[in-house]
Formats: C-alpha cells, sequence, structure tokens
C-alpha cells in the first residue's frame, strides 16, 4: 500500500472533528465517523438527491454544495447534511390545467421575487443553470424550464439558499409535467404502436407467448427476430 | 447596417407579444434592426429607490454584463418600465466605484461589470438616430383622419434624470403621430400614472384611473390611445371591460403600442390589434379617408 | 398570514432618512407633492402630511396607508421645489415594514385564478414594492 492510500483526513461533522480514511466519499467519511444514515441516504449513485450536503472548507469564504455519496471527503471540511427541504407543493391537477404562458406563475407566484442573484445556480450539485430556468418560466417560456431544469434530482439546495423564497424544483418538475403532457410533440411511432394495440394486432402473438412453457420461451427468445443496430 | 443590441423584458415574451413583433418589423423597415442579447433576465420592472439596496440592482447589472459580452456599449429597449429600471440603474452605478466593487465582487461567476452600458429606449432612437423625416419617407399608409392620443404614462418622463423627454411638456411622441400624417390628440392626462402594479392588490383604483384617463383622452377627440409600457397598456385595455359593467354608457377606446400604430402606417407587421380598430387596419388597406 | 404590528425600533426616524437619503427638513409645506398626486382620493395622509409628520416624529405617520397607494409615479419628484425625493421617503417607510418581515401583500393567499388574470409586470412590481 502506498502512503498516500493509508493516509487520513481530519473532518469536522456538525462541529465534532473526525479523523477518517483518505478517499472515502462524504457519505462513507460519515458512516466511518459512526453516523447511520436513517434519513438523507437514498441510491447512493448521485440520482435520487436525498443527501445534499453543505460545507465550507477551511480558509474558504464560501460555502459549497454536494451530494455525499458523489463529493470526495477532504481534509478541513465542514459538514453538515440537509436530508430535507422544506417547502410546499402546488396542488394541482395536471388533466385540469390549462397550460398557457403564465400557468407556472399562477402555482408558484413567488418566481416573479426572482432578484437574479444567481444563489441557487451556485448551489446546485447537478450544475444546472437553476436562474435561467426561473427567468425562462417567469416569461412563461415552459419549454426552456422543462429542458433546462432536466437533469434536476429534486435535492432542494436551490430553494434552501433562495433569498427570495422561489420553490424552484417543485416549480419546475410542474413545467415538465405540463411540457410532457400538453407541449412536447407526439412522437408518430409510438401513435402508431399504441393504434395497432387497440385495434388487436398483437393479440395473437401475445397469446402465443403466454402459452408457452419456460423451456418454449427460451428457445423463442434466443431465435428472436434483432433489430439492425 | 447598424444594428441595435435589444432587451426584449418578460411582457414581450408572452403578455406584450404585439409590441415585441411590431417594433422588429419596424425596426428593419428603418434600417437599425433589433437584435435580441442572450440570456438576459427579468430587469425587476421597478427600480429599488432605497441607497442601501445593491442586492435588487443584481438583475439589471446583470444584463448590462451581457450586453458588454456582446460587445456594446448600449441597451435598447422599447417597454417603459424595463427602461427606467435598468436607465436608473446604470445612473446608480456606473460612476460609482464603491457600488460597483461589491457588486462585482458578489457575482463573481461573471466577467465585472465595467460601468459603461448607456440605456436607451427606443422612441429616443427613433427620434434622435433615424429621425420624424425618414420614419415618413417610410411610411406607406398615411394616417391621416385619425386622431392619435399620446399616453406617456410615468416611466419615459420621471424623474427628470432618466426621462427621454421634458416630463412637464412631452412632445416625442407627438412628433411621431405627427410624422405618421395622424392628428395628436392633446389631453390633460396623457403623463399621469395608470396605477401601476396597484392592479395586483388595489384593481378598483386602476378602474378608476382608467376612466379619467380614457375620457380626457375621448373627450378631446381621440380614436385610438398609444402607449409604450405593457403595464399601462394591460391597465387600460383590461380595466375597460369591469368599467364598461360600472357605467353602461362608456365607450370603449382601443390602446395599442406606439410600434403598431407605426407598423400600420410602414406597412409591416402590427401584430395583434385592439378590434375596434382592426377593420380600419385592415392589412394592405391602412386607415382610409372615410371615418374618423 | 397574520400581521404583526411594527416593531418601534430606535432610530426609526433617522433610518427612514438614511435609506431614503433625503434630507426631510428640506420640505417648506408648499404642498405641490400633494397637488400633483394623483392617488390623493384614496389617501388617509396627503403626500405633503406624510413628509411633515416625518419632521415632527409623529408615530401616526408611520400606520399610514398612503405609504402603500403611492405607485412611485415620481410626479411629486418632478414637482418639489426642494428637491425632496418624496417618493423616496415612501420607498423607506415601506421598508421599514418590509424589512421586519411585515409584508403588505400575502402571496400565500392569491388564488390561480386572480394571478392567471395579472401579467408578470404587475405581479414583479408589486411583491418588489410590498413584500420583503
Amino acid at each position: 500500500m502506498s502512503e498516500q492510500e493509508n493516509a487520513t483526513i481530519r473532518i469536522h461533522i456538525m462541529g465534532k472533528t473526525y479523523r477518517v480514511p483518505a478517499g472515502l466519499t462524504i457519505m462513507d467519511a460519515m458512516e466511518y465517523s459512526g453516523y447511520r444514515f436513517i434519513r438523507g441516504a437514498g441510491c447512493r449513485s448521485g440520482f435520487c438527491g436525498a443527501c445534499s450536503t453543505i460545507y465550507r472548507r477551511e480558509e474558504d469564504y464560501r460555502l459549497q454544495f454536494a451530494l455525499a455519496c458523489q463529493e470526495m471527503a477532504e481534509d478541513g471540511m465542514y459538514l453538515v447534511q440537509l436530508p430535507f427541504t422544506p417547502a410546499p407543493r402546488s396542488q394541482y391537477d395536471l388533466e385540469k390545467i390549462d397550460p398557457t404562458e403564465n400557468v407556472l406563475l399562477q402555482y408558484y407566484p413567488e418566481i416573479a421575487r426572482c432578484v437574479s442573484c444567481n444563489t441557487c445556480t451556485k448551489a446546485c450539485p447537478q450544475d444546472i443553470e437553476v436562474m435561467d430556468y426561473v427567468q425562462a418560466a417567469l416569461r412563461g417560456d415552459i419549454a426552456r424550464t422543462a429542458a433546462l431544469s432536466f437533469d434536476c434530482i429534486q435535492c432542494g439546495l436551490c430553494t434552501m439558499r433562495c433569498p427570495a423564497d422561489i420553490k424552484h424544483y417543485h416549480m419546475a418538475q410542474m413545467a415538465r409535467r405540463i411540457y410532457g403532457r400538453y407541449l412536447s410533440p407526439v412522437p408518430e411511432h409510438l401513435e402508431e404502436q399504441l393504434r395497432e394495440i387497440e385495434e388487436g394486432v398483437c393479440d395473437s402473438e401475445l397469446d402465443k407467448l403466454v402459452a408457452m412453457n419456460e423451456e418454449e420461451l427460451v428457445l423463442a427468445y434466443a431465435a428472436r427476430i434483432r433489430e439492425e443496430e | 447596417m447598424d444594428r441595435l443590441t435589444y432587451f426584449p423584458g418578460c411582457s414581450l415574451k408572452d403578455e406584450a407579444k404585439e409590441f415585441e413583433i411590431s417594433a422588429m418589423a419596424v425596426m428593419k423597415v428603418l434600417e437599425l434592426p433589433l437584435v435580441e442579447i442572450e440570456r438576459w433576465n427579468c430587469c425587476g420592472t421597478v427600480f429599488s429607490l432605497t441607497e442601501d439596496d445593491l442586492m435588487h440592482q443584481l438583475a439589471s447589472i446583470r444584463n448590462f454584463i451581457r450586453v458588454q459580452e456582446a460587445g456594446s456599449d448600449e441597451i435598447v429597449t422599447s417597454c417603459a418600465m424595463c427602461y427606467n429600471t435598468l436607465k436608473r440603474s446604470s445612473l446608480f452605478v456606473n460612476h460609482a466605484e464603491e457600488r460597483l466593487e461589491k457588486i462585482n465582487a458578489f457575482m463573481d461567476e461573471e466577467v465585472a461589470y465595467e460601468g459603461k452600458v448607456e440605456v436607451r429606449h427606443l422612441l429616443e432612437i427613433i427620434r434622435d438616430r433615424i429621425g420624424w423625416e425618414k420614419v415618413e419617407e417610410a411610411m406607406i399608409y398615411p394616417l391621416e383622419g385619425l386622431s392619435v392620443a399620446p399616453y406617456y404614462g410615468c416611466m419615459l418622463l420621471r424623474p427628470r434624470q432618466v426621462g427621454i423627454d421634458d416630463p412637464d411638456n412631452p412632445t416625442i411622441m407627438r412628433d411621431l403621430i405627427d410624422a405618421l400624417w395622424a392628428t395628436p390628440v392633446e389631453y390633460a392626462f396623457q403623463a399621469e400614472c395608470c396605477g401601476s402594479y396597484q392592479v395586483v392588490d388595489h384593481r378598483e383604483l386602476i378602474v378608476e384611473r382608467t376612466h379619467r384617463i380614457l375620457s380626457s383622452a375621448r373627450r378631446a377627440g381621440a380614436d385610438v390611445v398609444v402607449t409604450s409600457c405593457p403595464l399601462c397598456q394591460y391597465n387600460l385595455r383590461e380595466t375597460q371591460s369591469e368599467l364598461k359593467e360600472k357605467i353602461p354608457t362608456y365607450e370603449e377606446m382601443p390602446v395599442m403600442y406606439f410600434t403598431q400604430l407605426m407598423a400600420v402606417a410602414l406597412d409591416v407587421d402590427s401584430g395583434e390589434l385592439p378590434g375596434p380598430l382592426l377593420a380600419r387596419f385592415s392589412v394592405g388597406e391602412g386607415v382610409g379617408k372615410g371615418e374618423g | 398570514m397574520a400581521r404583526k404590528e411594527l416593531e418601534i425600533i430606535e432610530g426609526l426616524w433617522e433610518k427612514v432618512e438614511e435609506l431614503s437619503g433625503q434630507n426631510i427638513f428640506a420640505c417648506y409645506q408648499c404642498g405641490m407633492c400633494s397637488a400633483g398626486c394623483p392617488f390623493t382620493d384614496e389617501m388617509d395622509m396627503l403626500p405633503n402630511q406624510v413628509i411633515r409628520g416625518l419632521q415632527l416624529r409623529d408615530w401616526n405617520t408611520m400606520d399610514c396607508s398612503a405609504m402603500w397607494i403611492c405607485a412611485s409615479c415620481f410626479s411629486c419628484q418632478v414637482r418639489c421645489p426642494k428637491g425632496v425625493d418624496l417618493a423616496k421617503l415612501m420607498e423607506a417607510m415601506r421598508q421599514i415594514y418590509l424589512r421586519q418581515q411585515l409584508d403588505h401583500v400575502s402571496i400565500d393567499d392569491m388564488t390561480p385564478e386572480q394571478i392567471s388574470k395579472l401579467p408578470q409586470i404587475a405581479l414583479v412590481a408589486n411583491f418588489r414594492k410590498k413584500t420583503g
């Protein structure tokens, strides 16, 4: 083992200092220190957004934001977990919504309070241009809001940092839902396929499959026609 | 060809589309096209009036940085509210080193704003850089017989150091109306506030203001009122139905943007015109002399 | 949202002057501001009375509805012969409330139906003036 791998670092978790091996993620380092995650951990792969973490390095005036399962622990990090963001979600029935340009304002009027400080963007562990999508929402551009916010994992850090109390991630989720329901172009092949299913074109083939035993299924799978790649 | 670094503002992207459509079309004909800056953000619509408040200047200054990035030192907007807010922000920071330094330190993700961007309203550009003669020359359908009341509101004129014209006796819109061969209407309320953002929680106040302003224009013989502000436009247009409910004899007054009036005369796309004027302004026919 | 009372803080009058950057004692009560103000019908105090109240340190001034009716149209500002920016004083008074988290408009109580009728330009401006 090299000296590097044997090294340990000091981290500070909620004000208490721990020494942990170098090379661990923040989450692993915290677990090594004896913390057990009951809330604030989920997929451990950077997708679920449950393990929002705020930290500051020694001698850095800036707060940093990360997902504990993705960011490596560094020597001198002051860490705190933010497993939940108190941010009410507006109630709406997607089927009854009128997808007009000011629909996002109707359900999230506080987006009108954006001062363009860009703090939300700086807080995003997914590197999303959060302020830009809030601005797009404000001017009624639902498609752009949906596109810019596509990588959002709903961790809520933007919302915790916002001086205007905007609920960015809920608003953007609504934009993506409206986009999907009303604005995105309908794929032709999907329409065609759905029509065929409804007309029963696939029924006889499906019945055959259902009637097969396991052995026949394996053989049929191996002999299936593959689409050219 | 020269181009203008253009800031549309949020309203022109939804509520006031016809303002942008007509402004774009008119400026193309006048050979000074509007080129939209990239990644602009809402200006904040009202200028923060407290001395210590730098937070609410960020929106304007971020836009100035976009202008800088586009290699320009001028930003042009047709929305009177954006104009006022951006202009006042520029005056607040452009020669104030300490303020600029603080703001630049806060916006450390951006290049520093150098404090050199000048803010202009589209009407100013048309007056000072194009000239009324050229507008008249470009005209296809003279608006003879049409009486037009200019509505300046507040944001083009006040405060004095921000105004594009004399706040007590503005003439810029009158000169434009003249250039289009229409008849400018003089009336008492041309620069009186429409009630602005009070429409959110004091709508009754706007209904009352609309009544005073438009009745005054009507009494002075106006066929139509022109504005340069999406909020004035909304207030004056949208509260007329409520006014009709209150006063059955009230006669509707069409309200449109100054760029729409120009678009009609220059025979370019004017965007959606107010109902009562649609017939008169049907495309390709101009106003005609019969009515009015 | 439950409205709390304004907390009377020490140095409140000085704060109004500091935030507005105005010398309230320059006003000699000519009344030009009130004569030009388009909203006096709806105000409980006339604009010149507001500034008089500030001069006299009269606590009733801080309760006036006039500061919330003022739409920052700057009619008073261009007409004042003494160069006092009354619109800035009104804003400073509003800010005293807003900085104590006493919003004048409750965003939570607005319904989607109400907002659907309003353009964003009105909402942005209103929230900037009436929420902190």
